[in-house]
């Protein structure tokens, strides 16, 4: 049995503010393997902010602390910002919610992924063509002869998630962080975005850290479901549980949903209790069932 | 009410009164502000200057018209700090004086240019169509000449005075407000809350001086405060070519001027007003920098 | 209370021209809930923009009330009756205005007396107290904001108000917070709705009957019931509910 992709204990991040420290996330713990890992929480949980300091990108006066945070039993906190820049992209990717702002809008997308991918594996730029040409078929853009040609804004929301996700495989990355990747989105196009991401878990071993506000997505999609609240883990639990999920935050969350198949006249409302921040979290454990794969 | 809970009063998040969310919003910004120190420092030099110029006649050792042909170009010595000009009369005296001219001038054109760019600004940006057109071709007309020139070839039709200066400046100052203004209006003006305020029966004028006027004035301030040194710089540089201020006036960019014949041998008497010059523009973009901190957290630098 | 006849909607000038709304025809009884659903660029919210009188560029029926209205002017008793709420909290309340002056200005435009009393009575409406009164947009969070939005929307006293996807821009926990609002003022006040989501599960909460629309057009109205039981005529409908319904692995 191997180690888990990354392994993260009490990882805080502290903003200094005119009131003081304010923590937006205060002591997460978990592990990575090669699995589907959801982060589920309302705005302001802190669920970004970690995939963010897992990354290296906060930005100062934002300081980040832990006891642990390490990849394939490597130690990557706080690196210097020239060994964080090899390990991002190389080895951890990030999509973010909106294409729009990740893209280049004056540079031709498939300038951009042979770009992306020549910094992180070097080679030709023949080479890297093809490359971006095969990340392109792997995303299901049918035409990615004419699509490397155009221009960011030439292209739908949901193309542009596809590139995006196309941009960051190219160095097939160990592990991608997927921060709201399809909350942009119709959902139509949602589930074919999610049938890519799944099947690149799938076939390349990937872990996939999936960032979202959505509970039900989350428990379809992911194998396992860390639930925030106030930059807190409350509960930790698999996917196809979360129906059954005890924290009664996570249950507020779930009833206040309105849903198609079950009609009420009125939504329960979420009554928020102080002890939620401080108390003990409801894990079932911290380590992951599939350090190994799938 | 002690001085603690005077601080958490104007902190509030939930004021109770008109009066304490605007004291409230306005300390905010103060602490802002404060946090910039050289900013701070900005500020300190130009209420010193305003000083200055209030107390002129008690703070001046001598007069500074009073000529003392057998003192002249003395150097700095314990009886004239900054030396004496060509005519023997005391330079600090008269940097002292001129600061109240230096003040009229900046402060003039601060008030006029601003308020003709945003106008012109807001009223073609929101008006759009053929006002647009019509306005922004004249801004562009200003905008194609040098200002200096522009304002040389009004000093010269009205006549060289100090306030034919002033006009002439404000007159050449305010093309790039106007663009400020439209751009920053047309960000504006499809806004979600300017399309509830017409839903609420909002006519366009209310529109224009209730929403939009509050949301340009502040990049206009700091923009004008980043201008101010330009617009010390540009009156210096009228009075020196001798269409600002006349003689006797001790007008900072007419005494370099005065001073210039010397240079070389007498450098005090065209240096001390330079510096003058250097130190008011260097406290006006300081105050610029900081006021961008406060009014404007898009464009303050990281 | 609200009827709209072959309206289209176009932007821009040909050959640029964009036909955002083609021949959509509805008509919404007083009090009844009506819901718009559709994908980005259906053209769901254009036809409420072109209803408030946000669009000039329309042709068609447009009839509130049983009177017509015309371009993009409306009277003061066209703002009396209809009402809009949008989508974004963050940008639809001015960021200089705090909560008196936005609810003051509003007030005062519709030609209301007693504008302190009337103030507070919204406030408390909905389900903000006295101390939010003095505050500006940036020290309130989504679900306040969204409320001030309704609040002001409110003072008008309206009888029809457009609800232009009011809660796809907050957490699941203030979103039902806002609906039950909304639910419950729709009772209070007897007001007629017509709401724009992208959201099935929400129109489908709110609503009693409902538009599908695709690319500008109309594609069928049903009722709630149907929309649950996924009773949709044309197959976009049904692809539509069944995509809603969740992921599902291929």
């Amino acid at each position: 049995m191997t180690g888990p992709l990354l392994s993260v204990r009490d990882l805080r991040v502290a903003f200094p503010t005119r009131q003081g420290i304010f923590e937006a996330v205060r002591g997460v713990s978990f592990d990575l393997g090669r699995e589907r890992l959801g982060v589920v929480g309302e705005s302001g949980s802190g669920k970004s902010m970690t995939g963010r300091a897992i990354l290296g990108l906060v930005r100062p006066p934002g300081h980040v602390t832990a006891e642990r945070l390490d990849l394939d039993g490597q130690p990557i906190l706080n690196l210097p910002e020239r060994q964080m820049r090899r390990i991002r992209g190389r080895r951890i990717s990030m999509v973010m919610q909106d294409p729009k702002f990740s893209l280049n809008p004056v540079m031709t997308i498939g300038d951009q992924i042979i770009e992306a991918y020549r910094l992180h594996a070097g080679g030709g730029r023949d080479a890297a063509r093809q490359k971006a040409l095969d990340m392109l078929e792997a995303v299901q853009i049918r035409d990615p002869e004419r699509v490397m040609t155009t221009y960011p804004h030439e292209v739908s929301g949901g193309m542009g998630q596809r590139i995006m996700i196309a941009m960051m495989l190219a160095p097939d990355p160990e592990i991608l962080i997927a921060d709201e990747p399809t909350s942009a989105l119709d959902v139509s196009v949602r589930n074919e975005v999610l049938n890519i991401m799944d099947a690149l878990v799938k076939d390349r071993g990937m872990g996939l850290i999936f960032i979202s506000h959505d509970l039900n997505l989350v428990a379809q999609f992911c194998d396992r479901v860390l639930i925030m609240y106030a930059g807190r883990i409350v509960e930790t639990l698999a996917a196809r549980d979360l129906h059954h999920a005890r924290h009664p935050y996570t249950q507020g969350l779930l009833n206040s949903l309105p849903r198609l198949d079950a009609p009420v006249d009125r939504l329960p409302v979420l009554q928020r209790q102080d002890n939620w921040r401080d108390g003990d979290p409801l894990s079932e454990s911290l380590t992951t069932d599939f350090p190994g794969g799938l | 009410m002690s001085r603690m809970t005077r601080r958490e009063w104007l902190l509030s998040d939930a004021p109770q009164t008109r009066r304490q969310a605007r004291l409230g919003a306005i300390y905010q910004g103060w602490l802002t502000f404060r946090a910039n120190r050289l900013a701070m420092f900005g500020l300190v030099i130009l209420i010193l200057l305003i000083f200055m110029a209030i107390f002129a006649p008690w703070l001046a050792p001598q007069s500074p018209f009073s000529q003392n042909l057998a003192g002249r170009l003395a150097p700095p010595s314990a009886e004239h700090w900054l030396g004496t000009d060509a005519l023997g009369r005391d330079i600090l005296s008269r940097l002292i004086h001129g600061s109240r001219i230096t003040l009229f001038i900046v402060g003039t054109v601060a008030l006029i240019a601003p308020i003709i760019g945003l106008f012109i600004g807001t009223v073609a940006g929101f008006a759009g169509g053929w006002t647009d057109q019509v306005l922004m071709r004249i801004t562009d007309i200003f905008l194609a000449f040098p200002k200096l020139i522009l304002a040389l070839a009004f000093v010269a039709a009205l006549g060289a005075s100090i306030g034919n200066a002033v006009l002439a400046l404000a007159l050449t100052a305010w093309p790039p407000y106007a663009r400020l203004a439209r751009a920053e209006t047309l960000t504006i003006r499809h806004a979600d809350y300017i399309a509830a305020a017409r839903l609420q029966g909002a006519g366009p004028m209310r529109l224009l001086i209730r929403h939009i006027w509050p949301l340009c004035i502040s990049s206009l301030i700091v923009r004008v405060a980043l201008d101010m040194a330009g617009i010390i710089l540009s009156a210096a540089g009228l009075g020196f070519l001798g269409l600002g201020a006349q003689p006797p006036m001790p007008e900072w960019g007419a005494m370099i001027s005065d001073g210039r014949t010397y240079i070389l041998d007498f450098w005090w008497v065209a240096a001390m007003p330079g510096l003058a010059i250097f130190i008011v523009s260097l406290a006006f973009n300081l105050l610029g920098d900081g006021l961008r901190d406060v009014l404007d957290p898009k464009g303050a630098k990281e | 209370m609200l009827t709209v006849k072959d309206l289209n909607v176009w932007f821009g000038f040909p050959p640029d021209r964009v036909d955002a709304v083609k021949a959509a025809s509805f008509a919404v009884a007083p009090g009844e809930s009506f819901g718009l659903v559709g994908e980005s660029g259906s053209g769901k919210s254009t036809i409420l923009r072109a209803i408030a009188g946000l669009i000039d560029t329309w042709s068609g029926r447009i009839e509130v009330d049983g009177k017509a209205v015309a371009g993009r002017t409306r009277d003061r008793a066209f703002y009396r009756t209809v009402q809009m709420v949008f989508q974004d909290p963050y940008a639809s309340l001015h960021p200089r205005h705090s909560v008196d002056a936005v609810l003051n200005e509003a007030l005062t435009l519709q030609g209301m007396d007693d504008i302190d009393a009337r103030i507070t009575r919204l406030l408390e409406d909905v389900g903000l107290g006295r101390g939010f009164r003095f505050r500006y947009p940036h020290q309130l969070s989504g679900g306040q904001r969204q409320r001030v939005a309704i609040a002001r929307a409110l003072a008008a006293e309206p009888r029809l108000l457009l609800l232009d996807e009011p809660t796809s821009a907050l957490d699941v926990s203030v979103q039902a917070e806002i609906l039950n609002l909304l639910a419950d003022l729709r009772a209070e006040h007897k007001l007629t709705y017509v709401m724009v989501s992208h959201d099935l599960a929400v129109v489908a909460h709110m609503c009693d009957r409902l538009a599908v629309m695709q690319h500008g057009r109309i594609l069928e109205v049903m009722t709630a019931d149907a929309l649950r039981r996924g009773a949709g005529q044309q197959d976009y409908t049904r692809n539509l509910i069944a995509a809603s319904t969740g992921y599902s692995r291929s």
